[in-house]
């Protein structure tokens, strides 16, 4: 019997750390479909910094390197210095890229390094156990802020695909969701268009993808997707922020 | 080849070029910075990355991920910038990848000043970085010698798969000295495809190669320290350097110092032989091994009856000194720490009167 549905030839026969609910599992599956459909399995290096994705590197059947905590886009930007034929990406976090790596991310893509950033955005810190996260919600309850995120103390969430995407560097800036079919096709999309960009060396591209995490949340997985369409998705929009002014590419599927 | 008079910083920089090194991350900060500014112009010319950075934190990272591809590169940096580093030195210990510094130091703490130090041996030699984590030190006292050590520092950083320090002060980088360029081939990184980010497909195709440092099984981690431990017990039996200057004779005195310093240190010993005082000088070359042993045998020899440490900082190597040396002989140090470099005269003053102290006693 013929089998339609397999594993990726990128991810690596393994079941995940990741808690029920969580979405890390979609999209590094995403992941390994794009790096299938474009034949870069022998080609591709992941870079994944401190954080709950820091073990991605067990999932996926390519070469991966280690970051340091908020370091991955400086990794990146080294190997991509040193092997421009290479697809490289990095897997990061909200804590992790919003706030200790906010430095090195604006200035990778101010460079306009020709990597790609997953930017995965759960609005909290989730290895360490549920910190406040700059991307955490306004009155949203944490570890460190158990009354609720108090925006006269602390400020705003950043929208990072928004920040980003103010520099006049030429970009790929996008942001996309897996919480439903609909957005994971979608999501799956972005990723192939900015792997496409990058090997033909065209810009940097930047794909967040708003998430879930029931565990720190305190939430069901079905509490959390709704919780994600109603708070999260209202603060974070979905679609293009940014286009590069080049050649359009053929997206997937 | 013939000598030629180049600035410390830029025959470094050139150095670093002849020995095949074509990947440098930049970012300024004194007395230094000469050696990034040459490399913005020179490699290109031979096809070379020279990339700035926007902070010493993302320099050490895209070393690592240069480093992680199995390609050759380093980086220099001055005093509160090697701190910054500090966090990246340790991943790339963790992770075994071989990557070469330049730290041509300034005074501290803090901000400090800008003048000739060494006040970062204890950094260099000790705290590298967080966890059980060790370079290998080298420390040139002279710009002839600063330069034949880049090549050295690669093939070590290569041999070990360990970041190596070439520890120079202000003075290093900053005077103009003769220097000759050895005629070197340069030699490619060796079995970098077991281990670098290579793309599989540059490989067998279906084995990812993995650079990391994180081991949360304690015994696996408790392994990898005991392999790094090893590594560096090897380096202490194969790569120790150090050097002897007047020690043939009967010495009363055993001088102990290191790079800038230890150039001052010799005009003293010639400067004290003259009135009839014969003093030795052991000029440790490698910090990270020390060469403890030497020291050791130089102090015991019965005519020595006083090891002083010379340093331009308050007072850092005498530690090691005084563990090498037992309680055998009195170990004392002299040194300045604002950057003024000690005079010869001011050394010899100071053995003397070490030399007239035990005469009183």
């Amino acid at each position: 019997m013929a089998r339609f549905f397999t594993r990726p030839q990128s991810l690596a026969d393994r079941p995940t750390h990741y808690c029920p609910g969580c979405t890390h599992g979609v999209i590094h599956r995403l992941i390994g479909e794009v790096i299938d459909e474009l034949n870069l399995q022998g080609d591709t290096v992941g870079v994944a910094p401190v954080g709950c994705a820091v073990l991605a590197y067990n999932y996926f059947n390519f070469d991966f390197q280690e970051a340091a905590h908020g370091r991955a886009p400086a990794v990146a930007t080294g190997i991509k210095r040193v092997r421009p034929d290479l697809m490289v990406f990095t897997y990061q976090g909200d804590g992790d890229l919003a706030s200790i790596g906010m430095g090195e991310i604006v200035h990778a893509a101010s460079r306009g390094e020709k990597f790609t950033t997953i930017f995965v955005n759960n609005a909290v810190y989730g290895m360490t156990g549920g910190q406040m996260a700059p991307t955490t919600m306004p009155g949203q309850r944490t570890t460190t802020s158990p009354f609720g995120r108090d925006v006269d103390r602390v400020g705003m969430p950043i929208k990072v695909a928004e920040l980003l995407a103010a520099l006049p560097t030429p970009a790929y800036v996008t942001r996309q969701s897996v919480i439903t079919p609909k957005y994971i096709n979608r999501a799956k999309k972005a990723i192939h268009k900015a792997f496409q960009l990058q090997m033909r060396n065209a810009c940097y591209s930047f794909v967040e993808i708003v998430s879930t995490c029931p565990t720190n949340w305190g939430m069901t997985p079905v509490e959390a997707i709704a919780w994600t369409e109603n708070t999260l998705l209202a603060y974070y929009p979905l679609g293009d922020v940014k286009m590069p002014e080049v050649m359009e590419v053929t997206s997937a599927n | 080849m013939a000598k030629v008079l180049m600035k410390g910083n830029e025959a470094i920089a050139e150095a670093a070029v002849r020995a095949g090194c074509l990947n440098y991350f930049a970012y300024p900060i004194t007395p230094q910075s000469e050696i990034g500014e040459y490399l913005a112009r020179r490699l290109p010319e031979v096809g070379g990355m020279f990339l700035q950075a926007e902070s010493e934190i993302a320099v050490v990272y895209m070393l690592y991920g240069a480093a992680g591809c199995g390609a050759r590169a380093f980086t220099s940096s001055s005093s509160p910038g090697i701190s910054l580093m500090s966090e990246g030195i340790s991943y790339l210990v963790g992770a075994q990848l071989p990557a070469v510094f330049v730290n041509i130091m300034r005074g501290g703490p803090g901000l400090g000043g800008i003048l000739p130090s060494q006040a970062d041996y204890l950094q260099a030699v000790k705290g590298a970085g967080h966890g059980d984590c060790r370079m290998f030190v080298l420390a040139p006292a002279s710009v002839q010698e600063a330069a034949d050590m880049m090549a050295d520092a690669f093939a070590l950083a290569e041999k070990y798969r360990n970041p190596v320090m070439v520890l120079g002060d202000g003075l290093i980088g900053q005077m103009m000295e003769p220097v000759s360029f050895k005629a070197q081939k340069a030699v490619a990184m060796e079995n970098k495809s077991a281990w670098a980010t290579t793309g599989m497909s540059a490989r067998d195709g279906n084995t990812p190669n993995l650079v990391k440092s994180l081991h949360l099984d304690p015994a696996l981690l408790n392994q990898h320290n005991l392999d790094l431990k090893a590594k560096y017990e090897r380096m202490a039996r194969e790569e120790m350097r150090w050097e002897m200057y007047n020690a043939e004779g009967d010495y009363q005195v055993l001088l102990v110092s290191f790079g800038t310093m230890s150039r001052v240190c010799r005009t003293a010993v010639d400067m004290l032989k003259a009135k009839g005082v014969d003093v030795a000088l052991l000029r440790p070359i490698t910090l990270f091994p020390f060469p403890e042993e030497q020291i050791a045998m130089a102090a015991e020899r019965s005519c020595c009856k006083a090891v002083l440490s010379v340093e331009m900082n308050m007072g850092q190597m005498v530690d090691d000194v005084k563990r090498s040396v037992g309680r055998q002989k009195p170990v004392s140090w002299y040194g300045k720490c604002g950057g003024e470099v000690p005079t010869p005269e001011e050394v010899a003053g100071v053995v003397e009167k070490t030399i007239a102290d035990m005469d009183f006693t």
